[in-house]
């Protein structure tokens, strides 16, 4: 058993860690009223620019090249994201078509570029991706040390210490508390004196920065270069997670982790008796499973943000 | 002010693919190819000859259907981003139905389409189901059946119809839409009889829309479901009703290239876009069933001229899918050309 938690764990951990950046800003972006479908695309933008960015600039970085690859694809996402904001927020387009229109665009932008600079239709491996290590002291303690901190990745951790980070910042600062009320009731916060318009974009841009984070983080663990195959589904998976954390920072967290959990299993499962009869389909499809059955209410109702998905339009009632 | 809607949605989808077509030429100048030359490549590609004039056909048919299929459930105000799922679940039932059993053409094609039909009807009556008695937003739930559909296909092609094959094989020739007449006189392209059935479907969409109860009821439901239901409509069979039309069409989608363009089923790596460039389709058609036609026509031709643009003028052919992308946000974004409209028509007075 221990063997096998030995196995599972690392691999899980390492998979949701993309899913919660990701999953956590669609948490911002939906708390303030914007519907963001365009977190695949984001991702996609992510993933894009972390990888070109580390094949760029490995030699000038080294070993620090995949963190700052990082912190390079959150800005571009961030400022890619500007369009959904401009789009859902000031044009009032609907926002569900905004955001598929930001999912065709990252894929069109990223894999027309990729083919503009390198001449096909991927990218080469990166030569600096994130590499798993071992935790110093926690990686010591015995059992949970080599279940939870040996051979796994800083990333993940990073990741969870920052859905603890969101829940403060929603929950317990004042900034966090206009967000929502800017997702619940946006006439009644700016009747308040909060700057609707305001808040969106900054909530819109931070999902974008997070996706942005996403993206990076999942071609630097897992693909380790760009193609128009890297990003299939993630984004949706994160917003699944969304949903089935009740668009709360550390449900999300919690959601992406039992997803990512999920698709551990089913890459393991060969290895693990009981679960090897269980066809591997069964454990590809349970994520979006149990989200249409979260949603139905059988495991505990989700219920949005009130405002989500209406743009605000002053004087409107 | 009727008049005044009606050249609106004319103007917007104009004036969107315009910009959008503009922004490509920018796009293609700062990137160091020369617009004209890759504008050149994408006519020659789309309608260059009667072979590419034909594909352009080909790929236009699914098109017309999963754009009906989000335009139709967008008429009763629901937003069927599940046509990807139906189109791949159509697609499955109707190869599925012409590899089972050999019958004369004129049942065994029939029961194919029907079978992508239904199939496709109950990945759309799913989520009308969730959302008619409990109030689920469909976007979510389709989004999910999406992906409930890629894997369960996947994995029924590889352990139900083939011993761990990727593709199947090929259906027989009488479940096939496949039209030697329509291939001769376009140069062996893949053009088939799919097209005829594409633009019933849209014929069909408008009469149940505009010359029926059920459409009225539907349309009635989608502008004010409380109104509908003071007026004594029942509200939840309506939206039912409709993402189960919706879903048909996008299963019929699906039977074009089952039945029509492959005849075989391949599994997929990803998703085959049919359904997302529906939403696209839809948009720009206005939710209007002529419309559709014109609109997927415009985009299969983008899309099919695409493939061109790389020999005939170093273009990548993903510039199509960032034009695309543009000329969706544009549509979306009417609300500020309709506003730039009224203002520059202010200014001219």
């Amino acid at each position: 058993m221990i063997d096998i938690l030995n196995s599972v764990i690392p691999t899980a951990l390492f998979f949701s860690a993309p899913l919660i950046f990701t999953a956590l800003g669609g948490v911002f972006s939906e708390r303030s009223g914007v519907v963001n479908i365009g977190l695949e695309g984001l991702m996609v933008m992510g993933a894009f620019v972390g990888v070109v960015f580390n094949l760029t600039f490995a030699d000038v970085f080294g070993a620090w090249t995949p963190w700052i690859s990082v912190l390079v694809a959150a800005i571009i996402g961030g400022i890619f994201s500007i369009i959904h904001a401009v789009a859902s927020v000031s044009f009032r387009a609907e926002q569900v078509v905004s955001g598929v229109a930001i999912n065709f665009l990252a894929l069109g932008i990223g894999v027309f570029l990729t083919k503009q600079w390198y001449d096909k239709g991927q990218t080469d491996m990166v030569s600096q991706p994130f590499s798993s290590t071992n935790i110093p002291v926690l990686s010591h303690i015995p059992v949970i040390g080599k279940m939870f901190f040996q051979g796994v990745y800083t990333s993940s951790y990073v990741a969870i210490i920052l859905a603890f980070v969101a829940w403060y910042v929603l929950y317990k600062t004042s900034f966090g508390l206009r967000l929502r009320a800017v997702g619940e009731h946006p006439m009644a916060a700016d009747t308040n004196g909060i700057n609707v318009t305001k808040m969106r974009y900054t909530a819109v841009i931070i999902s974008g920065v997070l996706g942005g984070i996403g993206g990076s983080v999942f071609a630097l663990t897992i693909a380790a270069n760009f193609s128009a195959t890297t990003i299939v589904g993630q984004g949706f998976m994160s917003l699944a997670a969304v949903i089935f954390g009740k668009w709360h920072p550390l449900g999300a967290m919690g959601a992406a982790l039992f997803f990512g959990f999920a698709q551990s299993l089913s890459i393991v499962s060969a290895g693990i008796p009981y679960l090897s009869n269980v066809p591997q389909v069964i454990l590809l499809i349970a994520p979006y499973v149990l989200t249409i059955l979260a949603l139905a209410g059988f495991i505990g109702r989700a219920e949005a943000p009130k405002a989500n998905g209406v743009p605000y339009i002053k004087g409107s009632r | 002010m009727q008049a005044n809607n009606r050249l609106f949605s004319i103007l917007v989808p104009v004036i969107s693919v315009l910009l959008g077509l503009i922004a490509g030429a920018i796009i293609m100048l700062i990137s160091g190819h020369n617009p004209i030359a890759g504008y050149a490549a994408l006519w020659r590609g789309a309608f260059g000859d009667a072979y590419t004039i034909g594909e352009t056909i080909r790929r236009t048919t699914p098109y017309i259907l999963s754009g009906l299929a989000i335009a139709f459930a967008f008429r009763a105000n629901l937003f069927n981003i599940g046509a990807e799922g139906q189109v791949i679940v159509g697609w499955l039932a109707a190869v599925w139905v012409g590899l089972a059993f050999d019958a004369p053409m004129y049942i065994h094609l029939p029961l194919a389409l029907l079978a992508a039909w239904v199939a496709g009807a109950l990945w759309g009556f799913i989520p009308g189901l969730l959302k008619a008695k409990l109030g689920v937003h469909e976007v979510i739930v389709t989004i999910m059946m999406n992906y409930i559909a890629l894997y369960s296909t996947n994995e029924i092609i590889r352990s139900i119809l083939t011993n761990n094959q990727t593709t199947t094989e090929h259906i027989p020739a009488s479940a096939s839409l496949a039209s030697g007449y329509l291939q001769s006189i376009t140069m062996f392209s893949r053009m088939h009889y799919g097209i005829l059935i594409a633009l019933f479907a849209a014929v069909v969409m408008w009469f149940l829309i505009e010359r029926t109860t059920i459409g009225y009821e539907l349309k009635a439901v989608g502008f004010n479901p409380h109104a509908s239901r003071y007026a004594g409509m029942n509200v939840s069979k309506n939206i039912i009703w409709s993402m189960v039309i919706a879903g048909g069409f996008g299963g019929l989608a699906g039977a074009m290239e089952g039945l029509g363009t492959y005849g075989t089923i391949t599994v997929l790596a990803s998703f085959s876009n049919i359904g997302f460039d529906g939403i696209a389709v839809a948009l720009l058609g206005a939710n209007n069933p002529f419309g559709v036609i014109i609109s997927a026509l415009l985009f299969g031709a983008l899309k099919e001229g695409a493939g061109e643009m790389p020999t005939g003028a170093g273009v990548p052919t993903e510039l199509v899918d960032i034009i695309i992308a543009l000329i969706i946000f544009f549509v979306a974004s009417s609300y500020i050309i309709r506003w730039a409209i009224t203002r520059f028509k202010k200014e001219g007075k």
